[in-house]
């Protein structure tokens, strides 16, 4: 009945996708899809390309600038890896908030990212960090800044017949420091209502050097809040003015009620959040 | 207080065996419904009607569709009464023109192939004229603008004590509030479902996920207009119920038959998706409360003034018991001499609500709970103070006039719990750190109810429940009883006090499928009455087995397991009779007036002291219960581990309904929230800590002196967790779930 083709290396599954690109769909860990299936059994695919064999999009190395992170790596392998502890602790704050264990242990980052939902636990800390997408189909490959990867609600960037393979993280600025929050309906196996990721970097005078934000859950995608980030920049501490940060915030988002929250609630709180990660820059805080 | 009255339990693993349902669970070989083998079997759907209520004029058929290869049933099918037997026959097994909530059957059909199935249910099409002006609300329901039944009130009850014009005039303090409660979904794991199969002597077997099993045997004769001999109904293993499998079954199971009946002889399978068991099964009575406290300046009440409502939804169903229940918790367990509690069901377009664990009494001891704490404040006294000068003690009248015996435990579970937690150093330490500026604020609030158990009043004498014990040659006796094993732990709990009274150990002892044609019937699984009520009378017969033995196959005493065997093997040889019954024999002291709400509800209360400490992130307003101590004097503890788990479950359940659970309506009266994304349980992440002290008393009306336990860890931890955030955030909260969106109004509307 349905066609499942599970390929080893990256050019066989590529040139099935660049080939036959309408009716395969990509499968990783399958958390997102499996429960899509349920919902609309009519719109389920009949063919199934699972990108969990391939070896290329697999895997954590470092690299000079950064880290390389396998599209289909398990938020599990990331959350765990001692480098991404140590270097980009705010990614490993959000692979162990995504979720629960179990999730975890099939989700992967790619999926994470793909999937494109406004709530998506990972793309705030992405954004934060400047992450790079590295996009490949069958007649070459191409990089993209995350930053414009999400087109608008699930909509991605990504064309037929192309694949994400892997996400670049640079090293975050010496002096920087973050700040991670997810604010869910629940502790764990929860929806974000408002997550934020938050990178600042600032300067022995306490001048703000560069402030990188992302948010989830307060607008159709993932979002930066480029207003907010360009009133920091070159900002002293001692100098930000609360009440200009909460216009900046609200200029930058456009939360919604729905059935997890209202937008209020979701206004207020991301604006607090912000400037909880201005003023306080502690490292990742997770939440429970 | 001395609590030398009172054991505290502290040997809870030694004294609790296995569960005897434990190793198959475990293991995955139990079968529920959906595993039942069933070779060649049809899947049934149900077609429902889409609008809050109305009148459907026409159901029609794709043509485009192959009807001949689907089993089709409407209400013309229906052999019997088109009626779900209950209180009051007002619903239908199916719609035939009028209609009250969206969600009610219509079409059923049936097929092999489940997918089929799917393209099929959207073939089916209604033509309704829907109701203008659905209803609900409980107060737009009471103001009868439109009318569902006459007045929009179901049932109307009064319990009227004293006077309360006299206690307001006694009284220096006032206090009057409004209090919210919102419905509440079971969410047993297991889904509800039937298997139906017509047999070949043309009677009707049906098996499946319920709580009791006589209650569908009922619905199965008025709807298949069967007698009882020719229908069957056998439980399989049930994955959780929590109430939400006591009526709903019934309205399955006439389904699966209507449809197996015209099957030809092929077994039809019902079984809902998570989503459609949301949508359709009932849920625990949304709540609105108007309640007025007065006390002289000592803290002593003088009236308790109530006005009660519950949402019963487009039917009647069980609310009237349900309401019942309300009213009598709903004055707490105070003395007080001017009581007034006016209870009203109401009728609405929503779909009917049900049994859920506390059955009415969460509901309006949430409201008294959380107002004495306001009591409290206006009084300028410590909410513990005020309790302890109010808790009934022997000798005293309780609420329903009936002088408290000896079985009173409700200082002595105070006294435990503020003892436990270190009450008055917490309080202390929590205004520090709240006074510190910290990011969060914290606060300690307790909730001290009783909770009667087994049926209200008369019910029992009604049910005059029967329990028989089978003695076999080998040595093993059986328990026949309709009670059911849900999760709950009810079949090693039986099991247990049978194997105790019999002398044997537990493995001679079984309790037998809950099968109608086999079993007596020994009333419904519900109301905390199994152990107690159902325990007892397994002990009763215990006694007339041993009787038995010792006069016609010289059992000798003391006796062991091989003994008895060869007592057992003796009465069968001379083809004695190796089965004995017992029957319900109410206390002599029970005396109950149903009308005026007088005399003695339960033949015993148990007693609790419960207490919540929180902690609130002043940033995001998100409440994290830190720890959570119920102390509860419950008799005796047959199975202290179970329990002990009874009353974590019924907590975490409670702590839902304080924080989390939120049951939304779609504009149709539907829930909205369907799937299990977005109705928030709290997950063990969410839990904290929590601390079960057992105090056993030994005087209730169980075996040893036990007491039901299954609901009242449900009474407790919403208004002990709403009092301890009212406390940390210095704010008055008049309903449930308290979500941080709520929070954020709250103090920012404070803050301006
Ligand atoms: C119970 C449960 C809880 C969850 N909790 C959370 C949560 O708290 N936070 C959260 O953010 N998410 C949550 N999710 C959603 C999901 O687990 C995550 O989004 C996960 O990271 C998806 O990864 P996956 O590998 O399973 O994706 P899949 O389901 O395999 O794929 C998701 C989408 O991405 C596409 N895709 C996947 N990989 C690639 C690729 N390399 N190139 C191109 N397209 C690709 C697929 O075609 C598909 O459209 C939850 C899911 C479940 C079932």
């Amino acid at each position: 009945m349905s066609d499942w083709i599970r390929p080893r290396h990256l050019p066989e599954a590529l040139e099935i996708l660049a080939t036959a690109p309408g009716p395969y769909r990509v499968i990783s860990g399958g958390t997102d899809l499996m429960v899509e299936c349920h919902l609309a059994p009519e719109r389920r695919p009949e063919s199934w390309l699972d990108i969990s064999g391939l070896r290329e999009l697999q895997g954590l190395q470092i690299t000079e600038e950064g880290i390389r992170i396998g599209a289909a790596t398990s938020l599990e392998a990331i959350r765990r890896h001692a480098e991404v502890v140590a270097h980009w602790p705010m990614l490993a704050a959000s692979a162990a908030v995504t979720g629960a264990p179990p999730i975890q242990n099939r989700a992967t980052l790619g999926g994470n990212v793909c999937n494109a939902s406004p709530a998506a636990d990972n793309a705030p800390t992405l954004l934060a960090y400047g992450a790079r997408l590295e996009i490949v189909h069958h007649h070459g490959s191409r990089w993209l800044p995350y930053g414009d990867f999400h087109l608008g609600y699930r909509k991605t960037a990504l064309q037929p017949g192309e694949l994400l393979s892997a996400l670049w993280i640079p090293y975050p600025p010496k002096h920087s420091r973050g700040y991670f929050r997810k604010v869910g309906t629940r502790a764990a196996q929860a929806i974000a209502k408002v997550s934020i990721a938050a990178l600042i970097e600032v300067n022995s005078d306490g001048i703000i050097q560069s402030a990188h934000f992302g948010m989830a859950s307060v607008a159709a995608t993932p979002c930066a809040l480029p207003s907010v980030s360009q009133y920091l920049l070159g900002r002293a501490l001692c100098d930000i003015a609360d009440m200009q940060v909460r216009q900046k915030v609200k200029q930058d988002i456009a939360p919604i009620q729905d059935i997890r929250s209202t937008t209020a609630y979701r206004l207020e709180i991301a604006s607090r959040l912000v400037l909880e990660a201005i003023h306080k820059r502690s490292e990742s805080k997770k939440e429970n | 207080m001395s609590l030398t009255l009172v054991k505290q339990r502290t040997d809870q693993q030694t004294a609790s065996p296995r569960r005897v349902d434990g190793v198959a669970k475990i293991r995955g070989t139990a079968l529920y419904v959906d595993d039942l083998p069933c070779a060649d079997v049809l899947h049934g759907a149900t077609v429902r009607t889409t609008a809050a209520g109305g009148t459907l004029q026409e159901v029609v058929f794709d043509p485009a569709i192959d009807w001949s290869e689907f089993v089709v049933v409407t209400a013309r099918d229906i052999p019997g009464m088109n009626a779900v037997k209950l209180l009051e026959n007002d619903q239908v097994v199916l719609v035939d023109r009028a209609f009250r909530h969206a969600g009610e059957a219509v079409v059923l059909l049936a097929h092999a192939d489940p997918e089929k199935l799917g393209m099929a249910l959207k073939g089916v099409s209604l033509v309704e004229l829907p109701n203008t002006a659905p209803i609900f609300d409980i107060d737009a329901a009471l103001a009868a603008q439109q009318e569902i039944i006459p007045g929009n009130i179901y049932t109307d009850y009064l319990l009227d004590r004293g006077d309360v014009a006299e206690g307001e005039h006694l009284a220096d303090v006032v206090i009057e509030e409004r209090f919210l409660t919102p419905s509440q979904e079971q969410l047993y794991i297991e889904p509800q479902g039937m298997l139906a199969h017509l047999q070949k002597d043309g009677s009707i077997l049906v098996e499946g996920s319920m709580q009791c099993p006589y209650y569908v045997l009922d619905a199965l004769v008025q709807c298949m207009g069967m007698d009882k001999d020719h229908l069957r109904v056998v439980q399989s293993t049930t994955g959780g119920a929590f109430g939400g499998k006591e009526d709903y079954p019934s309205v399955i199971a006439c389904h699966a038959a209507l449809l197996a009946l015209k099957a030809g002889g092929r077994s039809v399978k019902l079984v809902y998706e998570r989503g459609e068991d949301l949508r359709v099964t009932p849920k625990r009575h949304p709540s609105r409360t108007l309640i007025s406290l007065g006390a002289n300046k000592a803290g002593e009440l003088q009236f308790i003034d109530m006005d009660f409502a519950i949402d019963g939804g487009a039917y009647r169903t069980l609310s009237p018991v349900v309401l019942s229940r309300g009213v009598i918790h709903a004055p707490g367990p105070y003395k007080c001499p001017h009581i007034r509690v006016r209870g009203r069901a109401v009728a609405t377009n929503h779909p009917p609500f049900g049994a859920f664990r506390g059955f009415g009494a969460p509901q309006s001891i949430f409201a008294m709970e959380v107002a004495m704490d306001r009591l409290a404040r206006k009084l300028a006294m410590d909410p513990a103070e005020l309790r302890r000068i109010n808790l009934l003690r022997t000798g005293d009248v309780n609420p329903t006039g009936d002088v408290v015996g000896a079985d009173c435990f409700a200082h002595a579970t105070l006294d435990v719990a503020l003892e436990h937690t270190h009450y008055y150093q917490r309080l202390a330490e929590y205004r520090a750190w709240n006074a510190a500026g910290h990011q969060t604020r914290k606060g300690i609030g307790l909730a001290t109810f009783a909770h009667g158990a087994g049926f209200t009043g008369n019910g029992e004498l009604h049910l005059a429940s029967r329990v028989s014990l089978q003695a076999l040659a080998n040595g093993h006796v059986e328990i026949l009883c309709s009670n059911t094993e849900m999760g709950q732990g009810a079949a090693t709990t039986l099991v247990q006090i049978a194997a105790d009274a019999l002398g044997l150990p537990m493995d001679r002892v079984h309790l037998a499928q809950a099968d109608t044609s086999r079993v007596p019937n020994s009333g419904p699984t519900v109301a905390s009455r199994t152990c107690m009520v159902v325990g007892e009378l397994i002990q009763k017969a215990a006694g007339q087995l041993l009787q038995r033995l010792r006069e016609t196959a010289e059992l000798a005493a003391p006796h062991d397991a091989q003994s008895f065997a060869a007592a057992c093997a003796r009465l069968c040889a001379v083809a004695g009779d190796t089965l004995v019954t017992a029957q319900y024999q109410p206390p002599t002291d029970m005396r109950w007036d149903e009308q005026a709400f007088l005399g003695r509800a339960y033949a015993s209360y148990a007693w609790a002291a419960y207490i919540a400490e929180v902690e609130v992130d002043v940033l995001t307003l998100e409440t994290r219960v830190l720890d959570f101590t119920a102390v509860q004097e419950i008799g005796d503890a047959v199975h202290p581990v179970i329990v002990q788990g009874q009353i974590e479950g019924g907590v975490a359940q409670g702590i839902g309904y304080a924080l989390y659970e939120d049951v939304l309506w779609n504009e149709r009266g539907v829930m909205a929230n369907d799937r299990l994304t977005n109705y928030i349980i709290p997950t063990s992440a969410d839990l904290g800590f929590m601390h079960v002290v057992l105090l056993e008393g030994g005087l209730g009306a169980g075996p040893k002196g036990a007491k039901g336990v299954g609901e009242l860890p449900m009474d407790g931890p919403a208004p002990a967790i709403v009092n301890a955030i009212q406390q940390a955030l210095d704010i008055d909260i008049c309903q449930i779930p308290v979500k941080p969106e709520m929070l954020l109004e709250l103090t920012m509307s404070r803050g301006n």
